[in-house]
């Protein structure tokens, strides 16, 4: 029962993560319960329908289907990020006035909060679909587990949930006007570092060049199978031996929306009075 | 509308790749039977690319997982799970399969 736990908390551990952050930047905003709660049930309906198809994934494109498919939801999620952080920096000072005045938070409607629950809803899904295809295999197997599987199964969801909450509050203890900068900056690694792990998919489909196959191994220093390596690969997309065509998707991520959004950066927005 | 076309990003990031040409590389094979991998040392060319295809027998799913190979992949019971490894360096690469760390542990040694 407790490895299950262990097993179901790993995967779980990353999307709760992810929703946490997600959470916290869209602190005030209309609507994100409809949106980040939609992300969740989505994701967990597609883990569902996903493990169901994981036989037929998996074989697709020459066996490396599932690597091909993980590497395209990861890179919707980048985009989605992208799209937030540019949204962000073009209105994100008027919602920082706004978010000082609680009665006035609500005017933040207009933001497209739905991207944040994509975004939720993919990395439920693909964390998901693992833990859904690991549990039904227990109850499969027949081996009367069913009950220990439900009982880790449910402990190991609890942990999970229990982490994120703890990201959660302890973001909610930043002051307003710094979160967003603080979740801004956030969200800008979480994208390059999704970007870094759908390249590293990539390489294993054979469809990229590594570049490199190890540039470094800090798994001595870091355990990239340990809760903090772990909690770093869900955030900044942490990898122990990242290939030379991650770390070269990383920075063209990070620069990318970077230059994107002092493009939409204008001086106008910059010296509007307050 | 927008949002449909968000659902299909992945969809359409499939399409766009080029059908992978690796179907001619030599394959070696490994059988998940009892959470144990059979053979637990596999020896595989270095230098050259190779299809490593992972059988499993177990009604339980199974996550084939390597740090050193850089490889995870989850493998549902009864199903069997094709990775592309290589050019590797001489040398050996652990792997375990991570719902059954335990028992479920093997090595490959490229030479």
């Amino acid at each position: 029962m407790l490895s299950t736990a262990i097993i179901v908390f790993r995967e779980m551990l990353e999307a709760a993560l992810i929703v946490s952050v997600m959470m916290a930047a869209s602190r005030g905003a209309a609507g994100r319960g409809m949106s980040i709660g939609g992300g969740v049930a989505g994701g967990v309906l597609g883990a569902c329908i996903l493990a169901i198809f994981a036989g037929q994934i998996a074989a697709a494109m020459d066996g490396v289907g599932q690597e091909v498919f993980n590497a395209g939801v990861l890179f919707a999620a980048v985009l989605m990020l992208a799209w937030h952080s540019i949204w962000m920096k073009r209105h994100g000072r008027e919602m920082a006035r706004q978010m000082a005045d609680v009665a006035n938070a609500v005017r933040s409607g207009g933001r497209p909060i739905y991207i944040l629950g994509v975004v939720v809803g993919v990395a439920v899904l693909r964390e998901g679909s693992e833990t859904v295809l690991f549990l039904y295999g227990i109850a499969a197997g027949g081996s009367g587990g069913v009950q220990a599987m439900v009982a880790g199964g449910s402990l190991g969801v609890i942990a999970g949930l229990a982490v994120g909450i703890l990201l959660y509050r302890g973001l909610l203890n930043i002051p307003p006007r710094h979160l967003f900068r603080f979740t801004g900056i956030l969200i800008l690694l979480m994208a390059a570092g999704m970007a870094s792990q759908a390249a590293a998919f990539l390489v294993a489909a054979d469809l990229l060049p590594p570049l490199g196959a190890e540039v470094w191994d800090s798994s001595a220093i870091i355990d990239p199978s340990g809760i903090l390596g772990r909690t770093l690969h869900a955030l900044v997309g942490y990898d122990a031996r990242p290939a030379g065509i991650q770390l070269l998707v990383f920075t063209a991520t990070l620069l990318t929306i970077y230059a994107c959004m002092h493009a939409v950066d204008r001086p106008t927005t910059r010296t509007r009075p307050a | 509308m927008r949002r449909l076309f968000l659902a299909a990003l992945p969809a359409m990031f499939l399409a766009a790749l080029p059908a992978p040409a690796h179907a001619e590389d030599p394959t070696f094979t490994l059988v998940i039977r009892n959470h144990l991998f059979e053979p637990a040392r596999l020896e595989v060319p270095a230098n050259a690319k190779f299809r490593l295809v992972v059988k499993n027998m177990d009604p339980t799913a199974e996550e084939f997982e390597s740090k050193e190979l850089k490889r995870e992949k989850v493998i549902a019971g009864g199903t069997e799970a094709v990775i592309l490894l290589g050019p590797l360096k001489p040398g050996t690469y652990r792997f375990v399969g991570e719902y059954h760390e335990a028992t479920a542990k093997g090595v490959l040694v490229a030479k």
